[in-house]
């Protein structure tokens, strides 16, 4: 997952660092789905079962962009590091998924 | 072949059954195989559901990770399931499914905490999303997605 200087934690306080202010919470979504080529060889794999690859990469790379849109958000109010993150993902359509970050932005000492 | 092409639509079924079964049987075997065995060199990468870590430690750095698996049923596991779904009951076929998924996600979390150098991960959080593709009730797939902060001791100075 991306870091970008940033500091991202899933804990609510980062270890041996005060936290000087809290900024609110800040988040980023994406919606993605697979090209319907891949997509054909997914589902030929379906009858064999596995991992499906394509899917796997599909999910990080979503998962890193959401991750991306939440740190934007967090440096645009002037945040140095965001806590408590979790990720949401739900799918809304056949082969798509939305994946959403989201985290407290704070400023650090 | 006069019969075979009279009945194809079970012929088919049939085929798609046989090769899912073996496939699937096989590929699930090594899966597993590999799941032991990685397991057990990563073992001593810790995992703590708390919130938070002692508050002794503080001369590391956290690093949020993540691992992540989307496994696919086969074609005879779904058929098995489909059966199943007139009884209702235990699915033994999707929790092998799931098991095999979840354990995936951890061992690759806790690769990416060893190659980091560190051995301790904090607040784990599972989850899931089901994949299933084609029409309404078609072969299930699930993607687990495993996440936690990573404490990498800093380098003495």
């Amino acid at each position: 997952m991306q870091q970008d200087q940033l500091l991202i934690s899933n804990l609510d306080y980062v270890p041996g660092r005060r936290i000087v202010r809290h900024l609110g919470m800040v988040q980023g979504n994406t919606v993605r789905a697979k090209h319907a080529g891949k997509d054909l060889f997914a589902s030929l794999k379906n009858i064999v079962g596995g991992e499906l690859k394509s899917y796997t990469e599909l999910m990080q790379e979503s998962r890193s962009e959401a991750t991306e849109r939440l740190l934007q958000a967090a440096r645009q109010i002037g945040a140095n590091a965001v806590l408590n993150v979790r990720y949401q993902a739900t799918s809304i359509a056949q082969g798509a998924a939305e994946i959403m970050a989201y985290g407290t932005a704070v400023v650090l000492e | 072949m006069r019969t075979i092409l009279e009945n194809f639509d079970l012929f088919l079924l049939l085929v798609f059954l046989g090769v899912g079964y073996v496939f699937g049987r096989i590929g699930e075997m090594r899966h597993y195989r590999s799941i032991h065995a990685r397991e057990k060199s990563l073992a001593d990468v810790l995992l703590f559901a708390a919130k938070r870590p002692p508050p002794e430690i503080t001369a590391v750095d956290t690093v949020l990770v993540s691992g992540s698996a989307v496994i696919s049923s086969d074609y005879f596991k779904w058929f098995v399931a489909s059966l199943r779904k007139l009884f209702g009951g235990r699915f033994r076929v999707y929790e092998i499914l799931l098991d095999r998924a979840r354990r995936e996600a951890v061992l690759r979390l806790k690769q990416q905490v060893r190659d980091r150098g560190g051995n301790m991960v904090f607040n784990i959080k599972f989850e899931s999303l089901n994949i299933t593709m084609g029409a309404r009730g078609g072969i299930a797939a699930v993607e687990v997605l495993a996440y936690g902060t990573a404490l990498i001791p800093r380098p003495a100075r």
